[in-house]
């Protein structure tokens, strides 16, 4: 495996060290941190927008990290096919970009949550998920005030007809309820991929879930299919 | 010199958790003929311009660009000389809002 992962590094951004460490550490990867104000990738394989409140949240969750400098690099590699993954504050960047469709909302119980949930995955035709199984249920972390996830009917029908929701919060037994969904997203959404792709937005933390010792490796996965993808 | 003071909100279809929370805290203190509550939010920005226009056009593609998303966000705006005399009003595209004044 080889291939090289850069985690872009906003004001604000606190979960960078954490998907750092788990491409670096736990799957041995070569890894680089991207100063927001970069106008170059330095040549990365995989482009990884990481959690966290950048600017402060202010406007709205990721308006403002959207046009960092860096930003239109990645819009530039996106549209060349680059495999970029947007995780939790890194989704709402996307959205923001327009990299991805939808938008996400205040969660529907305006709580901040910040814990374990599960989720199914429901597409392994896409790099994130390649290996894993259709239908295995995930136990990662959460943490977030704003990932209720939104979209029109026409936006959500192409989602659906085109195969891009990869991951939707489930009970433990991957069924999904009510119940499961933390923050009133529709239809359970907690992750999509472009038409293309190869951009994937998840608010779910698989880099936070990646070592036993956090309390669940079952994340771990989602990296390891993006790094495999590349051979 | 202009200001112009700018409203950002929800469009109607999209729930307001925060306009929920407070319809439902006035329903608790008694206001039972309040309802359907929305929020939003104000920005003021003073325009450095000599045109209307050219302010009005200046402010709108702030909104487009970056202060609401126009995938859940609708905007109004009103533009005020040095002043304070309104001088113009301009909206997101097919804004509800400006149908939904309460008719007296």
């Amino acid at each position: 495996m080889t291939g090289k992962v850069g985690v872009v590094v906003f004001p604000g951004s606190n979960c960078d060290m954490d998907a750092y460490n788990a491409f670096g550490s736990v799957l041995n990867q070569e890894v680089e941190l991207l100063w927001h104000k970069e106008t170059s990738l330095n040549g990365v394989d995989i482009v990884v927008l990481p959690g966290g409140f950048s600017y402060g949240d202010y406007l709205r969750s990721g308006a403002i990290a959207r046009f960092s400098p860096i930003m239109s690099e990645v819009i530039k590699f996106a549209s060349k096919g680059g495999l970029v993954m947007g995780i939790c504050n890194g989704f709402q960047v996307l959205v923001e970009a327009g990299l991805l469709p939808g938008a996400l909302l205040r969660n529907a119980n305006l709580r901040f949550v910040c814990r374990q949930v599960y989720l199914r995955t429901e597409t392994t035709a896409t790099p994130f998920t390649s290996g894993l199984e259709k239908g295995q249920v995930l136990k990662v972390p959460i943490a977030h005030g704003d990932g209720n996830f939104y979209a029109d009917e026409s936006t959500l029908k192409n989602l659906e007809d085109g195969d891009q929701i990869v991951f939707r919060y489930s009970t433990a037994d991957g069924e999904i309820t009510r119940e499961a969904n933390p923050n009133g997203s529709i239809y359970n959404i907690a992750g999509i991929v472009n038409s293309r792709r190869n951009v994937l937005g998840m608010m779910p933390h698989p880099e936070r879930a990646s070592e036993q010792i956090l309390g669940s490796a079952q994340g771990k996965a989602v990296l390891k299919s993006v790094v495999q993808s590349l051979n | 010199m202009f200001k112009a003071r700018i409203e950002v909100t929800l469009k109607s279809k999209i729930l307001d958790p925060q306009g929920k929370a407070i319809e439902s805290s006035l329903r608790n203190l008694g206001f039972s003929k309040l309802s359907k509550v929305r929020t939003g939010k104000n920005i003021d920005i003073v325009v450095d311009e000599t045109e209307v226009d050219k302010a009005v056009q200046l402010a709108v593609s702030a909104c487009t660009k970056l202060l609401a998303n126009p995938v859940t966000e609708e905007y109004e705006g009103e533009l005020f000389d040095a002043s304070g005399k309104s001088v113009a009003r301009f909206s997101s595209p097919n804004s509800a809002r400006s149908d939904a004044k309460v008719k007296s």
